[in-house]
């Protein structure tokens, strides 16, 4: 079993640096896509700042603890679509018949998935993150302490699971269909967009859907609570980890549809 | 060993009518129709043989291919491949057979062919002994010396097909699927992968089906041919059971697809 799990990592290290080295063939074009990502999400970054200059405060949080939130989530979902990008190119997989090939390798189906691409570019968006996420540290007056920097990393493991699990979901259901898959990204794109501020703004049942069904708020507002030293139970901590549950349907789901795959012509 | 035993595939098709009332209207309800893609197919298959798997365009060729490779399940039938049963041991059964499919590659288009080859060799866990012998092999009798160190998208058709060829058998497989293998080759190029491969069949007694197109391959290659049209097996025998008199490879088989109607 260990065995197996080291081999699984080394092959993961393998794709990853094949990756690198296809994105290196063509550089101009990885950094401009980079710089585009940064500014993209500069742009945002922009929105929520012109927003603060007429107010005050969105539901009792500041602009640097807004800003807080929102790199949080950003870097969530940069990670997210960096490792797990190959999820997103899933149908392209499925129509050209190239998860064929996948099938007839002895290896587990979502390693191969996952190892096709690595969307590497999102660097740009990540930069910007950690740029956001310093402003609003050193701005918000977080009293750091080593549960908080420990929540911080929970969150973005936490995230990156419900991002990575929402990637998952989409790909599943190429099996079943190609056409209108583009819903998925209400909830994919949405939730990074929905991400800026923290869930409760947006309502009571908002916040009940994003704790139970998708669990967004389980990464983003419960852990920010504490973070901000608005609600100091300590349970609080690890909140984010609970989001890693929502792997478990995502993958059934996964299972389901591989064994309903039908493959393309020859 | 490849024994196939009443194996019948069907798959089903969404159709609608041109225009776009009608695709509206596939929206909401979905009109199916049932494909028997494969009914009742037996076959058997020795180790080391090598056959050619023959048929017109959707008669079932690559179902056949995908279903002994594991990726896709038949509907009923028994299927078993040196005693496993591809689409239940999966992991099991890709270990052992190597798959070319002719219209697509497994090679990556942008790194050097050595970097999928290393990558092939960490997937299928190869030792590095059996590795390095296999590679060193691979690479005199395919002529790949200068090939190695280009990236894929450089290649010429030929020169990626038999990259393709040489990555598929870098884990030593005991049985080799090849799923139109000299399509779109030049003369010269198709000659050298028949060769190839039949010098791997004797070398490695290395079991080869091969679907294809070109009659002469299978002029070239097989002693044995399995005729398949509409998902049915029409024949099978070897070469000189389907010629008469000095008629020309091509029109024979084309007067056998005439004689069956497919």
């Amino acid at each position: 079993m260990l065995l197996k799990i080291k081999g699984a990592v080394r092959l993961y290290w393998h794709y990853l640096s094949i990756n690198v080295r296809c994105a290196m063939q063509y550089k101009t074009s990885f950094f401009l896509t980079a710089l585009g990502q940064f500014l993209v999400s500069f742009n945002v970054f922009l929105g929520i700042y012109f927003m603060f200059r007429r107010f005050r405060a969105v539901d009792g949080f500041t602009y640097s603890e807004v800003l807080l939130c929102f790199s949080v989530t950003l870097m969530e979902f940069s990670l997210a679509e960096m490792f797990a990008r190959g999820f997103d190119l899933f149908p392209e997989m499925v129509r050209t018949g190239s998860f064929d090939q996948v099938l007839v390798r002895p290896q587990n189906e979502i390693l191969q998935v996952l190892g096709s691409k690595f969307e590497l570019t999102r660097i740009g968006r990540m930069l910007q993150a950690v740029v956001m996420f310093w402003y609003g540290v050193s701005h918000s007056g977080v009293d750091w302490s080593f549960s908080k920097i420990a929540t911080v990393i929970f969150m973005l493991i936490g995230g990156c699971a419900v991002f990575s699990g929402l990637f998952l979901i989409y790909a599943a259901l190429c099996f079943f269909t190609l056409e209108g898959l583009e819903f998925m990204n209400v909830l994919t794109d949405g939730a990074r967009e929905y991400g800026r501020y923290p869930v409760s703004i947006y309502g009571k049942k908002m916040l009940l859907v994003t704790t139970f069904l998708i669990p967004y708020a389980l990464v983003q507002y419960y852990p920010l609570l504490y973070l901000l030293g608005k609600d100091s139970r300590p349970f609080l901590i690890y909140v984010p980890l609970l989001a890693v549950w929502f792997l478990l349907p995502s993958y059934a789901l996964w299972r389901f549809g591989v064994r309903h795959y039908q493959s393309s012509g020859s | 060993m490849i024994i196939m035993e009443h194996v019948c595939k069907s798959y089903k098709i969404a159709k609608r009518n041109a225009g776009l009332s009608e695709a509206c209207k596939a929206l909401f309800c979905r009109e199916y129709e049932v494909i028997h893609a494969l009914s009742d197919v037996s076959f058997t298959i020795r180790d080391g043989e090598m056959v050619g798997y023959i048929g017109p365009n959707g008669a079932g060729k690559s179902s056949t291919i995908k279903i002994l490779s594991g990726i896709l399940t038949p509907d009923s039938g028994v299927v078993k491949v040196d005693g496993r049963i591809p689409y239940k041991n999966r992991m099991e059964h890709v270990k052992e057979i190597g798959v070319v499919f002719g219209q697509r590659s497994q090679l990556w288009w942008d790194v050097p062919v050595i970097d999928s080859f290393e990558l092939l060799k960490d997937i299928y866990s190869i030792p590095k002994e059996t590795y390095h012998a296999n590679l060193e092999e691979l690479t005199e009798l395919l002529h790949l010396t200068e090939l190695l160190r280009s990236p894929v998208r450089q290649l010429s058709l030929g020169q990626r097909m038999r990259c393709e060829i040489a990555a598929s058998l870098l884990h030593s497989p005991r049985i080799l699927f090849l799923d139109e293998p000299t399509i779109g080759l030049d003369a010269v190029s198709k000659i050298a992968v028949r060769e190839f491969i039949k010098k791997q069949n004797e070398l490695h007694k290395t079991t080869v089906i091969l679907t294809t197109h070109d009659m002469q391959d299978i002029e070239a290659l097989s002693q044995r041919i399995i005729l398949i049209g509409k998902g049915k097996i029409l024949l099978d025998g070897t070469l000189d059971d389907i010629k008469r008199g000095d008629a020309g490879i091509d029109e024979t088989v084309a007067e056998l697809y005439r004689a069956y109607d497919i």
